[in-house]
């Protein structure tokens, strides 16, 4: 029962949620954008090109985050068979990749000013492009099994072998010697940056989690509807009619 | 004004980054919502025919 119900319960619920998710996603990137444009002072030694940090630092913070939670979708997948864990994380996996690229393009932009260069193949960056390969791989494998149920069963097993480069992504900084500088946020302590900065950062991530949350909720509702789709198609196929009642009774 | 725009001199870089960023926003938003659009209309489509073909 509960393998059919949810679906419903989630188009139900997410119809009356996702214009505020979406709203309050809107606002918190607006004020992000302000706030790291025009309120963030500049820093002391990088200048106005530190204000590349408010949209650079959380699209890598959201490359990392939505492969996790891609990566315990498809475990909880496998193990529990909920019947939207597989929709959440094939639903996300391109939201991923646009961040993981927005990540990349951004911090090729500031590292050309400060480091002399767009690229080098250090531990950091190339975890980082090799995640973004991962990401096109588990969109690739879902389009190329064409039954949903053994597409989400392969997908799932790749993105939890995926997995393996998020510790490595998150300590090559510690681990090699490598020209990206480490966490000064996500650490043990006190931040090592300024409330100046601080700030805004953290306005700008909230905005960057919640437009997450909207894109991924309107794009299960898209996979929901797309499955309800073949599965109509799947029923008229085989000659029965889906909306039929058991007993020929109507509906009132 | 035109200060804040040169961004000290880092112009090239920090607009560029700043554009990409509002740039793949959009294009996941309008990719997004466009998909919705159409699955919905393809449902409403196939439940539309079987309202007509059905006993």
């Amino acid at each position: 029962m509960l393998r059919y119900s949810n679906p419903g319960r989630f188009m139900d619920a997410t119809a009356a949620l996702l214009p505020w998710i979406a709203w309050s996603a809107g606002m918190l990137l607006a004020a992000g954008f302000y706030l790291a444009l025009f309120v963030a002072p500049a820093d002391y030694q990088q200048g106005e090109a530190a204000r590349i940090m408010f949209v650079h630092v959380p699209a890598a913070w959201m490359a990392m985050f939505v492969y996790a939670a891609m990566a315990g979708a498809s475990l909880t997948g496998l193990v529990f068979k909920h019947p939207l864990a597989d929709v959440a994380a094939k639903a996300a996996a391109p939201l991923g990749a646009c961040f993981t690229a927005l990540a990349l393009v951004t911090g090729m932009l500031w590292g050309k000013p400060m480091w002399g260069t767009y690229w080098v193949w250090d531990a950091r960056l190339t975890s980082v492009l090799i995640l973004f390969f991962v990401y096109l791989g588990y969109i690739a494998l879902w389009s190329a099994i064409e039954e949903p149920a053994r597409a989400a069963r392969a997908a799932a097993i790749f993105c939890l072998v995926g997995a393996a480069n998020l510790p490595v992504i998150h300590f090559s900084v510690d681990w090699w010697n490598t020209l990206h500088q480490p966490a000064s946020v996500a650490r043990l302590g006190r931040p090592a940056m300024d409330a100046g900065f601080l700030w805004p950062l953290l306005v700008m991530a909230a905005g960057y989690m919640t437009s997450f949350a909207a894109l991924t909720i309107l794009r299960m509702r898209t996979e929901i509807l797309e499955r309800r789709a073949r599965a109509l198609l799947l029923a008229r196929a085989h000659g029965a009619h889906p909306l039929a009642p058991a007993h020929g009774a109507h509906a009132p | 004004m035109s200060a804040f725009f040169a961004m000290g001199g880092y112009a090239a870089f920090v607009w560029p980054a700043y554009g990409a960023t509002l740039a793949g926003f959009a294009l996941a938003g309008l990719l997004s919502w466009r998909g919705y659009a159409r699955a919905r209309a393809r449902l409403a489509r196939l439940e539309g025919a079987n309202e007509k073909t059905g006993p």
